[in-house]
Formats: structure tokens, C-alpha cells, sequence
């Protein structure tokens, strides 16, 4: 059955050419760095599996050490120019739209297909979606590769062009997630819902509704994740003043509780993959570039959410 | 109380524009230590933790398909295609891409977008090239500005529209939550509240969107005296 470790086999392959065509790029001062960084990520895809816990913490901290400490550089893998590239997109036209667009619709098509009974034990139904998009990344490759008439190596070279834009930004999320763990295991959620129901203003229920919802956006930009903060704040505040107290609907608790989580989303750095990720795959110079273009959005957006639960979750 | 001093080591370094996979294992060493763990415990948990989220990093498997094409003129011929449409303004491209992002994540197909995979490609270029057949080249901070702002409208579309599809993650946690709490929701009736905040996010992020190409005009003014 196609599962995670098949896709972490594929990724560590991917990081181990990126570490070996690093160490090969003499454009870059701190090739070995970059070596050394894509080589240990490489190991944590392709055996971390098999290692004891000790040694996968130990791949992180020295990843965290070389790329912390002084950064990591950036190749100068040979592309083509922008002259170059406007004659080819001016030869090739929209066909070059196919494999760009084979990718979004393999992730489509495999979701729905790999569900299916018939295709039942093939792939992994809990990972159909991640598994049919990077089949889709293969698919795409086999349309663009013989149209493009580029050498296999060519993909490897501008993978890692982009990969080095993205530099350590590129393990951040993951590692937030295990940041995120951490917390968990130390209990840090059963702390904050603690302070939230302390601090709690008892009696009116406008001041629940708002202390829930801005609640939800606050922790979750702490913990960079609203998966993280839902769970202690409809603990602390939600169930047992909105729903218990004053008889609100569990229903519209949750849900525009989420949603008010989410609004934390787009204004933390802590949810790097949205927000930061992007900035530096988009090349801008300020890392916090995305979060300054969502605040207005998710600031009225919580004010509306706010007076939605208030207007909403007493009437139904 | 004593393991909420992780979130400290964050806020400040986060401010202090430390390197963040610096400050996120300083602060998970801290949480753990605090927390009661030993040093090797602590070292144990982040390591089982940050292999078992492996599946976060396996998207950048993409990156080679997007690198070929761009190298290929994917950019440019983005570009062109829009350049030829007179009507495109980078507001409203943004905003047709923010209802179609909606709409497809409320019918669960959240894959559709993504910033490897749709926004740097495709989305960015597009955004600039509309804005480019207007004024002519754009300087530095602006092009940035539209950029933050094609990743931003892709981000919106997702978080309020994937609320409205029954089967994502988050409507089930919450099913899940209610249920250990001895209150039985059906996933469709946890949706259904998602609509008025969704409606709500599209008004909201639509007017500012259709407001962005007077505020590229402005800020053209002032970088060209």
C-alpha cells in the first residue's frame, strides 16, 4: 500500500540531490552548509522511521545549529535568461499551462479515485490527497519533460534554485509542528485555558462571546495553529459559559469559534507555512510581508465573527 | 504555569527577528524542560515529534515541475495571456481568484491552490503583468506589495471557504471535541454556521481587493514625482 513512507523516500531522495548538487555549486559560499542541512533532512526523510527518538532529535538540533548560525547561502544553478524564457514562452504558448495545471488536477482526480472501493488497498485513504499530488508532480514531469526536450537533471537544478530562495523557511513549519507537540506533551494548553477562565468577566454574555472569539485568535497566534487552540478554549470558555451557562448552540460555538481562530491564522508568524513560506517562495523583503497584506481582513473579519456568535448562538 | 515560559522564548525572539528554527528549538527545549522533562526526554520528545510531521515538508517535492516550467517561460507567458485581457486590473484578478478559491475549497478541493504550486507560478505573475499593462514597469516596493497580496488572497480563500465542505479537518475536531463532551452535532450542521462568516469574508476581502488598484495608483504617484 502507497503511504507516507513511500512519499518520505521520494522526499528524502529530492533533499539528498539538492544536498549533492549543493556541494557541487562553487557559486556558493556556504555550499557545504547548504550541503550539510539538505543531507541531515535527507537522512531524517529516508531513516527516521528506523532511529531511535535520541537520534531524530539530534539530526534536528544540528540542522537548527547550521542553518541558525550564520544562515545558509544560495546557489547560482545555470537557468535559462529572460530573454531566453520570453522566445520559449513565446514558441510554446499555452501549452505551457498543461503540466502546471497536470498537478492540481492528479491531486483532484487521485482524491476522489483512490477512495474508491475498486482502488481499495492501493493507496493509504487517510494520505490519498497528499499521495495524488506528488503523483501529480510525476505526471506533470512526464508531460513537461519531453515537450521542453530538458535533460533529467534540469528539474533537480531548478528545484533547487527554488528551494534555496526558500532557504530554512522550507523546514519551519515542520518544525512549529513539533514545537506544537512539545507543547502538548508539557501542558501548556491546560495552562492557558487555566488563565482564560480566571480572568473570565462572569455574568454578561457579550463579554463571553468576545473573550472566546478573541481568545481563539490570540492563542492561535501564539500556537500558530487554530487545531491547537480550539480544543482549550471551547474547554475553558466555550462549553461551559456560551453552551452550559447561558444555553448557546454547541453547533455555532464551534464552528464560528474555529473560524475566529483562523483570523489569528493569517496575523502570526507562527503559522509559518501560510505566511511566512509564501514570502520567501514570492522573493519579498519582509519576511512579515503576507501577515501586513491580511491584517485589516482578519481584524474586521474577527469583529464580524464576534458579532456573528453574539447575534447567532443564543437564537438557534 | 511554568511551561508557558516556551511561549515567552517565541514572542521575544519572533520580535527580536531571531532565526525562527533558532527560537522554535530553544523554545521547545525550554517548554520540555519545564514541564518536568530531563535534557535526553526533552531531545526525544522534539525529535518523535518533528519525524512524525515529516508529511508538512513532502510538498516541496513540487518545487522541480514549477522550476522546469518557469525556466520554460511559464512566468512570461502568464504575463502575456493577461496583458492581452483590458479589462484585467490586479484588483480584480485577485478577486476572481479569491471567489474561486473559495468556492472550490467549500467544495472540499482545497488542493486546487497552494503558493508553490499556483501563486508563484501563475497567480503573481498574472497579478504584476495586469498592473504592468497599465503603468509600465513597476518599482520594487510596489511589485512586493502585490505579491504579499496574491499570497493573501489565496490564504483567505482557503481558511473561509473549507469550513463549508462537511469532511475537512476542522469541522471534524470540532465533531470530535462535542462528542467527548457528550453533545452529538452532525458534520453538515457544524457547516452550515461556517456560511455567514464566509459570506462575510468575502465581502470584506473583496471590497479591499477591488480598492487595491486605486492604492497601486497611489502609491505609483509617489514613487514617481
Amino acid at each position: 500500500m502507497i503511504g507516507l513512507e513511500v512519499l518520505y523516500v521520494i522526499g528524502g531522495a529530492f533533499f539528498a540531490a539538492i544536498s549533492v548538487l549543493s556541494a557541487r555549486d562553487a557559486s556558493n559560499p556556504k555550499r557545504w552548509k547548504n550541503t550539510a542541512f539538505w543531507g541531515l533532512f535527507s537522512a531524517s526523510f529516508l531513516f527516521g522511521s528506523h532511529l531511535p527518538d535520541l537520534a531524530n532529535g539530534l539530526i534536528v538540533i544540528a540542522m537548527v545549529l547550521v542553518a541558525g548560525v550564520g544562515g545558509l547561502g544560495r546557489g547560482e544553478p545555470r537557468t535559462t535568461t529572460p530573454q531566453e524564457r520570453a522566445e520559449s514562452a513565446a514558441r510554446l504558448g499555452n501549452r505551457l499551462f498543461l503540466p502546471a495545471l497536470a498537478i492540481p488536477l492528479t491531486a483532484l482526480a487521485g482524491t476522489f479515485a483512490f477512495k474508491r472501493p475498486e482502488l481499495g488497498g492501493l493507496v493509504d485513504p487517510k494520505q490519498a490527497t497528499l499521495v495524488s499530488l506528488i503523483l501529480g508532480v510525476f505526471v506533470a514531469l512526464a508531460i513537461a519533460l519531453p515537450m521542453l526536450r530538458a535533460r533529467p537533471a534540469a528539474p533537480l537544478q531548478e528545484g533547487r534554485r527554488l528551494l534555496d530562495t526558500v532557504g530554512w523557511a522550507a523546514v519551519l513549519p515542520q518544525m512549529l509542528a513539533a514545537l506544537g507537540a512539545v507543547f502538548a506533551a508539557a501542558g501548556v494548553g491546560a495552562a492557558i485555558g487555566q488563565i482564560a477562565s480566571d480572568w473570565l468577566p462572569g455574568g454578561s454574555r457579550l463579554a463571553a462571546v468576545a473573550a472566546y472569539t478573541f481568545g481563539m485568535a490570540i492563542f492561535t497566534m501564539v500556537m500558530g495553529n487554530a487545531f491547537a487552540a480550539f480544543p482549550v478554549m471551547a474547554a475553558g470558555i466555550g462549553l461551559p459559559l456560551i453552551v452550559q451557562r447561558f444555553g448557546g448552540d454547541p453547533a455555532i460555538m464551534g464552528a464560528i469559534g474555529m473560524l475566529s481562530g483562523f483570523c489569528g491564522t493569517l496575523m502570526t508568524p507562527m503559522a509559518a507555512n501560510f505566511n511566512i513560506v509564501p514570502a520567501a517562495l514570492l522573493e519579498l523583503s519582509d519576511r512579515n510581508g503576507v501577515i501586513r497584506a491580511q491584517v485589516p481582513t482578519a481584524l474586521l473579519l474577527l469583529l464580524a465573527n464576534t458579532a456573528l456568535m453574539y447575534v447567532l448562538v443564543f437564537r438557534f | 504555569m511554568l511551561s508557558l515560559i516556551g511561549i515567552v522564548v517565541v514572542v521575544i525572539g519572533f520580535m527580536a527577528r531571531l532565526n525562527p528554527l533558532l527560537v522554535v528549538t530553544l523554545a521547545a527545549l525550554v517548554t520540555g524542560l519545564a514541564g518536568g522533562m530531563g535534557p535526553i526526554e526533552v531531545v526525544e520528545t522534539f525529535g518523535k515529534a518533528f519525524k512524525e510531521n515529516r508529511y508538512v515538508s513532502v510538498v516541496w517535492v513540487v518545487l522541480p515541475v514549477i522550476g522546469l516550467l518557469e525556466r520554460a517561460g511559464l512566468q512570461e507567458r502568464a504575463k502575456t495571456l493577461i496583458g492581452q485581457i483590458e479589462a484585467a486590473t490586479t484588483g480584480r484578478l485577485l478577486l476572481l481568484y479569491l471567489v474561486l478559491r473559495q468556492a472550490t475549497a467549500a467544495l472540499g478541493l482545497t488542493s486546487l491552490g497552494g503558493h508553490a504550486q499556483m501563486v508563484r507560478p501563475l497567480i503573481a505573475p498574472m497579478a504584476e503583468a495586469a498592473a504592468e499593462s497599465r503603468h509600465g514597469a513597476l518599482p520594487d516596493p510596489v511589485r512586493q506589495f502585490i505579491r504579499a497580496h496574491s499570497a493573501a488572497a489565496d490564504n483567505i480563500g482557503l481558511f473561509f471557504g473549507e469550513d463549508i465542505f462537511i469532511a475537512i479537518a476542522s469541522i471534524l475536531l470540532i465533531k470530535g471535541f462535542l462528542e467527548q463532551n457528550g453533545i452529538f452535532v452532525e458534520p453538515l450542521h457544524l457547516s452550515v454556521w461556517a456560511i455567514p462568516t464566509a459570506l462575510v469574508a468575502l465581502l470584506i476581502h473583496g471590497s479591499r481587493l477591488l480598492m487595491l488598484d486605486r492604492r497601486i495608483d497611489r502609491a505609483l504617484a509617489e514613487a514617481r514625482p
